[in-house]
C-alpha cells in the first residue's frame, strides 16, 4: 500500500481583479470582481515509501498547493488524499507528527534568538524525547555542519546557512515524510550541494519519503528517480528522469578541435543524414546530431579522413531545455 | 501544555531584548504620567461636589496606568503574528502538532508580559519616590495587593482573549488595522485607560460595566487603590473569570472556522 495517495484533488482560488487607476480602485470599494483560478484540477499520484519524488512545473502551476494540501495547510474543494492512512485536513494534528516541511521563501526559524532556541521549542512542541533529541541532534550538527552557526541569532546567518538550519528544524522530529518546497532557492553552488547531499543521506540512513518542488532541474538530476511534472494543475507526467530524456533529448552537440584545416566543411562534405554543421572555423567545428547517437562513430571516422582531429566532446542537450520542450508540448 | 509554556519563555526572552524600547517606553509613561495627575489635580481643586474618587486613589490610579501600560493597552499589536499571517510564514505554524489558539495565546501573553516586566519596576519606583501628593501609595492591606495581582494577571488574560479575536479576524480581512483600530477605540475607552470609569457620567458607567474591557484596567487598579473593597474584588474575579471562559470559547470556535478557509499564496 502506497504511503501517498492522491487522487482525484481539485482546488480553485478566488483572485480580486482591477484594472489600475483611481477610478478602478474607488468603484472596488463598491463592488469587486472576482476571478477563479483553477489551481489543481483532477490530481492524482501515488508515493510508496522511500521514494524521492521531483516535483516540477513552471510558476503557477500547482505545485506549493499540493504540497500545502498534503501537509494539511489547505483544504482541497474535492478529492481524496490520503497520507500514511490519514486525511490531512481532517487529522492535523497526528498527520503532521509524521512529516516535515521546508518552505524554502519563509522561515520557520526565530528571528532573533539563535537557532538552538528555535530547536529547543520544536523539541517542546514535537514533544521528542530527549534521548530522540539529542541523537537527531548531533547527526544534523554533523551532517548540515551546523556547528558553528547553532548558537549564533538567525538574523545574522547567510541564505545558505539558514536553509540548512531550516532543514535541520524539519527533521528534529523524525518525520517519515519530507516536505520541500524549493529548498535550494537563492542558494550559491556549495550550499545547493550541501543541500542535496544532505536529503540523499537522510532518504537512504532513514529512509524518509522526500517530495520536493524546485526550478533547478540539476536537483532533480541529482536526486530524483522520479519526477512528476505538472502544470495548468494537471498532472502532465509522472515517471522516470531518463526515460523523460530519452524521449524528447534526441539531439547531441559534436564539438571537435583539429588541425589541419584546407576548405570549409559543410555539411556535403560529412554527407550523413541527420548530421548538420553549426558552424565551423579553421580550428572549431561543430555539429549538431538528430536521432540516436548510433551514427556518432561513422561521423568521427569520416572526419579523421580528411582533418586531424585533436579533441572531440559530446553535449547532450541540457535538461533545462527537455523541460522547456515538454512545457510547450502541452502548452503550459 | 510543556510547548505552549516552551514558546512563552522563547517569547519572553525575546521580549526582554528590546531595551532600548522599554527604555523610551518608561520615559514617555512618566511624562504622560505627570500630566495626567496634573490635569486631574486641577480638577479636584476646582471641584463643586465631591468627586466619587479620591485625588489620592486617581493618582495612583494614573500610575498603574502607566507601569503596566503594555499589559492592558489594547492597542498594543504583536507584529509578529501580524506578519506570520500577511507574509504566509503562518503555513510553518499549521505544521505543527499544536492549537494555533493556544500558542498565539500563550506568545501574546509572553509578549504582554515581557514588555511590562521591562517597564513597570522603573516606572513604579521612581513613583513611589516623588513627593507628595504626586506619589503613588502602597495599599491598605496584604489581601489587597494580592486581590490586585490576581485580578491584574486574569485582566491580562481577558485582554489577550479579545486581542486574539481581533487577530483571527485578521485571517478574514487580511490588514490589521481596521478591525484593530475599531476594537481599540472603544476598547481603550471602556477599560478606564482614558478616564478611571466612576470618574464617567453614569449612563456611560452602565455600558463600561457591562462591557469586558473594564476587567483588564479599571478593575484591578481600583483593587489596589482600596475603591473596589476585597469583598467586591472577589466577585470581579469571578466575573473576570466568566469571561475569559466565553471569550476563549468563542476565540476557539472562530479559528476553527477560519482555518478551513484559510489561503496561503504564493511559492
Amino acid at each position: 500500500m502506497p504511503q501517498i495517495k492522491v487522487s482525484g484533488l481539485y482546488k480553485t482560488f478566488k483572485v480580486a481583479r482591477r484594472t489600475s487607476g483611481l477610478r478602478q480602485a474607488a468603484k472596488s470599494l463598491f463592488y469587486r470582481k472576482y476571478d477563479t483560478v483553477e489551481a489543481l484540477k483532477d490530481v492524482s499520484f501515488t508515493v510508496d515509501t522511500g521514494e524521492i519524488v521531483g516535483y516540477i512545473g513552471p510558476n503557477g502551476a500547482g505545485k506549493s498547493t499540493t504540497i500545502k494540501i498534503m501537509s494539511g495547510i489547505l483544504v482541497p474543494d474535492s478529492g481524496r488524499c490520503t497520507i500514511m492512512g490519514r486525511v490531512p485536513w481532517k487529522e492535523r494534528i497526528p498527520h503532521v507528527r509524521n512529516i516535515g516541511v521546508v518552505f524554502g521563501q519563509r522561515t520557520q526559524l526565530w528571528w532573533d534568538v539563535p537557532v538552538i532556541d528555535s530547536y529547543e521549542l520544536l523539541r517542546d512542541i514535537y514533544k521528542i524525547p530527549r534521548k530522540d533529541y539529542l541523537n537527531n541532534l548531533d547527526l544534523l550538527i554533523c551532517t548540515l555542519e551546523l556547528k558553528d552557526i547553532i548558537n549564533t541569532p538567525v538574523r545574522q546567518l547567510s541564505l545558505g546557512q539558514r536553509m540548512r538550519c531550516e532543514l535541520g528544524a524539519s527533521l528534529l522530529h523524525n518525520p517519515k515524510i519530507l516536505f520541500l518546497d524549493e529548498p535550494t532557492i537563492g542558494l550559491d553552488a556549495g550550499s545547493k550541494i550541501a543541500v542535496r547531499q544532505f536529503i540523499k543521506t537522510i532518504n537512504r540512513e532513514k529512509n524518509v519519503t522526500v517530495i520536493l518542488t524546485t526550478h533547478d532541474m540539476s536537483d532533480i538530476e541529482a536526486l530524483a528517480n522520479r519526477i512528476l511534472l505538472i502544470g495548468r494543475g494537471q498532472i502532465l507526467y509522472d515517471g522516470n528522469l531518463d526515460d523523460l530524456k530519452g524521449r524528447f533529448s534526441t539531439r547531441k552537440t559534436i564539438v571537435i578541435n583539429y588541425r589541419g584545416y584546407s576548405f570549409p566543411i559543410d555539411d556535403k562534405t560529412i554527407s550523413i543524414p541527420g548530421i548538420s554543421v553549426v558552424s565551423c572555423s579553421q580550428q572549431k567545428l561543430t555539429l549538431r546530431v538528430d536521432g540516436n547517437g548510433s551514427m556518432l562513430a561513422d561521423v568521427i571516422s569520416r572526419l579523421s579522413d580528411i582533418i586531424d582531429i585533436v579533441d572531440v566532446s559530446i553535449e547532450s542537450q541540457p535538461i533545462d531545455e527537455i523541460i522547456l520542450k515538454l512545457y510547450k508540448e502541452y502548452a503550459v | 501544555m510543556k510547548a505552549y509554556i516552551s514558546v512563552f519563555k522563547l517569547r519572553l526572552i525575546n521580549g526582554l531584548q528590546y531595551r532600548a524600547a522599554a527604555f523610551a517606553g518608561v520615559a514617555t509613561q512618566f511624562f504622560w504620567g505627570i500630566m495626567h495627575i496634573m490635569i486631574y489635580e486641577a480638577f479636584y481643586t476646582n471641584a463643586a461636589i465631591i468627586p466619587p474618587m479620591s485625588l489620592k486613589q486617581v493618582i495612583s490610579y494614573v500610575w498603574l496606568q502607566q507601569a503596566f501600560l503594555v499589559f492592558i493597552a489594547l492597542w498594543i499589536r504583536d507584529n509578529e503574528i501580524i506578519n506570520l499571517i500577511t507574509s504566509g510564514n503562518i503555513a510553518y505554524e499549521f505544521c505543527r502538532p499544536c492549537s494555533l489558539y493556544g500558542f498565539w495565546f500563550a506568545k501574546l501573553t509572553a509578549q504582554r508580559l515581557s514588555g511590562a516586566l521591562l517597564r513597570c519596576f522603573p516606572i513604579l519606583i521612581v513613583a513611589f519616590l516623588l513627593p507628595e501628593p504626586y506619589k503613588i501609595v502602597l495599599p491598605d492591606s496584604v489581601t489587597t495587593f494580592l486581590l490586585f495581582i490576581a485580578s491584574l494577571f486574569l485582566g491580562l488574560m481577558v485582554l489577550v482573549s479579545i486581542s486574539m479575536l481581533m487577530y483571527i479576524s485578521m485571517f478574514i480581512t487580511m490588514m490589521p488595522v481596521g478591525s484593530m483600530v475599531m476594537a481599540t477605540a472603544i476598547g481603550d475607552f471602556f477599560s478606564g485607560m482614558i478616564i478611571p470609569i466612576p470618574l464617567m457620567p453614569a449612563w456611560l458607567q452602565k455600558i463600561a460595566y457591562f462591557l469586558p474591557f473594564r476587567l483588564a484596567a479599571d478593575m484591578p487598579f481600583r483593587v489596589y487603590t482600596g475603591h473596589i473593597p476585597p469583598a467586591h474584588a472577589l466577585e470581579g474575579i469571578i466575573t473576570q473569570l466568566v469571561w475569559l471562559g466565553v471569550l476563549v470559547l468563542i476565540g476557539h470556535i472562530a479559528m476553527n472556522k477560519v482555518q478551513k478557509r484559510i489561503v496561503v499564496q504564493g511559492g
